[in-house]
């Protein structure tokens, strides 16, 4: 196995579940499956995008995968080796390979601090280097980012959408992290500016060869930042596979549903593109449909799908589905 | 004609001086009619049909302009006069459905208000209503449905709320803003499936506000693209989507990624963000991001010119 095929990040049938509620509440204790049975494998330099509806848990796993929660069951390795019940003391060293940066910088970003100081406390927490050092430090990461040098000084409100982001950008990467979960990063941002996130993240990846696992509601922000995507719906992955053939293939029904109701620009007058509405809403995780999750709303469901729950299958080297009946 | 608007200007009082939210608006919209408007956050689009609802309450706020509905004027009516008109012939759809909505009412109830407050009908007929409007906005059991509260809903379902509380008086002209922003993909097809039959059913026009070009090209019939409180660009959906001349048009439909075929290495992004009110360059407002800026830009504002697809560039008008 060469360096580039062995996974940074692998989980085994990662699981997280939530109580609410407590045994004198209406309904008494019970349990919300906001991941189920999850097993993903992340390659060195790649990107992972995590696509799927509002509720499916893509957050969630996210962050699990940074130990920001705990996990419920199953396994989170880190290069191979166990992370998934470290101690918190125990994880301090591995914190500094792991970052992640949120959807909503000007809730991210401590408001009474300056961008500077933001950015220089991963390095005073996790290494030893001297102030002096961490400044020039710092002026390399805001150039790195695209900020000006006098921006330091500034506070986040000071800041537009886009640079405010690229200020939690610098701080996720201070430290030379190896693995960076970016949970809806440009969402947030005007249209104009999304695009010039987007590309700064493909040049630091580029530049220091980071790993991404990249979660997004939009479709095409997906396709184009990821080599490969994992379809969630549920808690559930449904289908996993190399970004542009799930785009142009989807072989899950769900896939197919979800990536023809994105609106495109269309330059001929009537669309050519045949669009499948889902009927209904997604189920609630506290009480989810037997089966096939998808079952309920699924074009094609027949009763084996109401009975028996398919499991995520490869079908081809590459591709994985979770169907009785995917297209193929 | 159903809505005509002529060089509508609002500013507001702030601390840090003037700000001119929309400067020089003016667009018309026949029966049945879908007008797309596009920008981002900041262009003015939400400001300029809060304008026309006149829901600018603001003491701060100078509107200017003239707005006409049905031929009259609505600039400086009595807040009487509109609120006899809002809700009952113009209604507006919000982004989020939550604020829109009582959370202490149930939904039938809600929209069996309006139905009583502009129609003097008895309770149990505007109910009857309620079922009916629930039904033809997809709700799989309206019967149900009419006694849930808001929170006991998903947000595709309190949208559809939303719609049908819009539609109850049969609405001459309907203003969504940013009806599917805060919805998922799947929802939101179904929403602008259900936009698109309501127009061919209740023959309302639509003034549709958002910032996805792909929303807009599905939807509208014509499309109008602003910038910094002003019109750029206006036409067809078909000209402005085959032909677009703005370079800020341009611009934007090519820094949206695509989604199918071969994937760009880098995408074609705007350098810059969207300028500050406050602090307006002297000539076009995107000229310091425009990649074929020259002198003329610097110097003045561009104007819309005059047909069925204007650009306000100096290039185009050059051309």
């Amino acid at each position: 196995m060469t360096d580039a095929d062995r996974p940074i990040l692998e989980t085994r049938s990662l699981a997280k579940r939530f109580s609410i509620g407590t045994r004198f509440s209406a309904e008494g204790r019970r349990t919300v499956h906001a991941v189920d049975n999850v097993s993903l494998t992340v390659r060195r330099g790649e990107t992972v995008g995590l696509v799927g509806e509002s509720g499916c848990g893509k957050s969630t796993l996210a962050r699990c995968l940074v130990r920001l929660y705990d996990i419920s069951d199953g396994k989170l390795l880190f290069e191979g080796d166990d992370i998934t019940s470290k101690s918190l003391s125990e994880l301090r060293p591995l914190r500094r390979r792991l970052q992640m940066v949120f959807q909503d910088p000007s809730a991210s970003l401590n408001p009474r601090r300056r961008a500077g100081d933001l950015v220089a406390e991963p390095l005073r927490i996790h290494t030893k280097l001297s102030s002096a050092e961490i400044s020039k430090r710092v002026a390399e990461l805001f150039d790195l980012v695209g900020l000006l040098p006098d921006h330091v000084v500034r506070f986040p409100h000071e800041f537009s959408g886009g640079q405010r982001q690229r200020v939690g950008i610098a701080r996720a990467i201070a430290l030379n992290p190896d693995l960076v979960v970016l949970d809806e990063p440009v969402s947030a941002l005007d249209v104009s500016v999304q695009a010039q996130i987007v590309n700064l993240l493909a040049d630091l990846q580029e530049k220091l060869q980071l790993t991404y696992i990249f979660i997004a509601h939009d479709l095409s922000v997906v396709r184009q930042v990821s080599t490969r995507i994992a379809v969630m719906y549920l808690g559930s992955i449904v289908e996993e596979g190399p970004a542009e053939e799930v785009f142009a293939r989807p072989a899950h029904p769900y896939s197919q549903a979800l990536i023809s109701a994105v609106p495109v620009v269309e330059t001929t007058p009537s669309g050519t593109r045949k669009r499948i509405i889902l009927t209904g809403d997604v189920p609630s995780p506290l009480n989810p449909p037997s089966g096939c999750r998808f079952h309920p709303r699924c074009p094609i469901a027949v009763d084996r799908c109401r009975s028996e729950r398919p499991e995520l299958k490869e079908y081809r080297p590459g591709r994985r589905v979770a169907c009785h009946f995917p297209t193929v | 004609m159903i809505l005509s608007v002529r060089d509508l200007k609002v500013s507001f009082r702030t601390d840090g001086g003037l700000v001119r939210a929309i400067d020089g608006v003016s667009f018309d919209l026949d029966e049945s009619e879908i007008l797309g408007v596009v920008g981002e956050s900041g262009s003015g689009k939400t400001v300029s049909l809060l304008a026309v609802m006149g829901l600018i309450t603001d003491p701060n706020a100078t509107i200017e302009g003239s707005i006409r509905y049905k031929g009259r004027e609505l600039v400086g009516l009595p807040a009487r006069e509109l609120r006899r008109l809002r809700g009952n012939e113009i209604a507006m759809i919000f982004q989020d459905p939550m604020t829109a909505l009582t959370p202490v009412y149930t939904i039938g109830w809600q929209i069996a208000e309006q139905i009583r407050a502009h129609r003097g009908v008895s309770k149990s007929k505007a109910m009857e209503r309620v079922e009916e409007l629930l039904a033809e906005v997809n709700f799989p059991n309206p019967h149900e449905a009419m006694s849930r509260y808001p929170h006991q809903l998903s947000g595709g379902m309190r949208q559809r709320a939303v719609i049908a509380m819009a539609l109850s008086c049969n609405p001459a002209l309907l203003v969504a803003d940013e009806p599917t922003t805060a919805l998922d993909v799947t929802v939101q097809a179904g929403i602008l499936d259900l936009v698109r039959k309501l127009r061919a059913t209740h023959k309302s026009a639509v003034v549709f506000i958002t910032h996805d070009m792909g929303v807009v090209s599905e939807l509208a019939d014509r499309v109008m693209v602003m910038y910094a409180g002003r019109v750029v660009e206006r036409g067809s959906r078909t000209e402005l989507f085959s032909d677009p001349r703005h370079p800020y048009t341009r611009a934007l439909l090519g820094s949206i990624p695509p989604l199918t075929g071969e994937k760009p290495r880098r995408l074609p992004a705007i350098p810059g963000s969207p300028p500050s009110l406050l602090r307006l360059p002297q000539g076009c407002a995107f000229g310091p991001r425009c990649p074929v800026r020259f002198e003329p830009c610097e110097a003045a504002k561009p104007a819309l010119g005059a047909g069925t697809h204007p650009a306000a560039c100096f290039r185009v008008a050059q051309a």
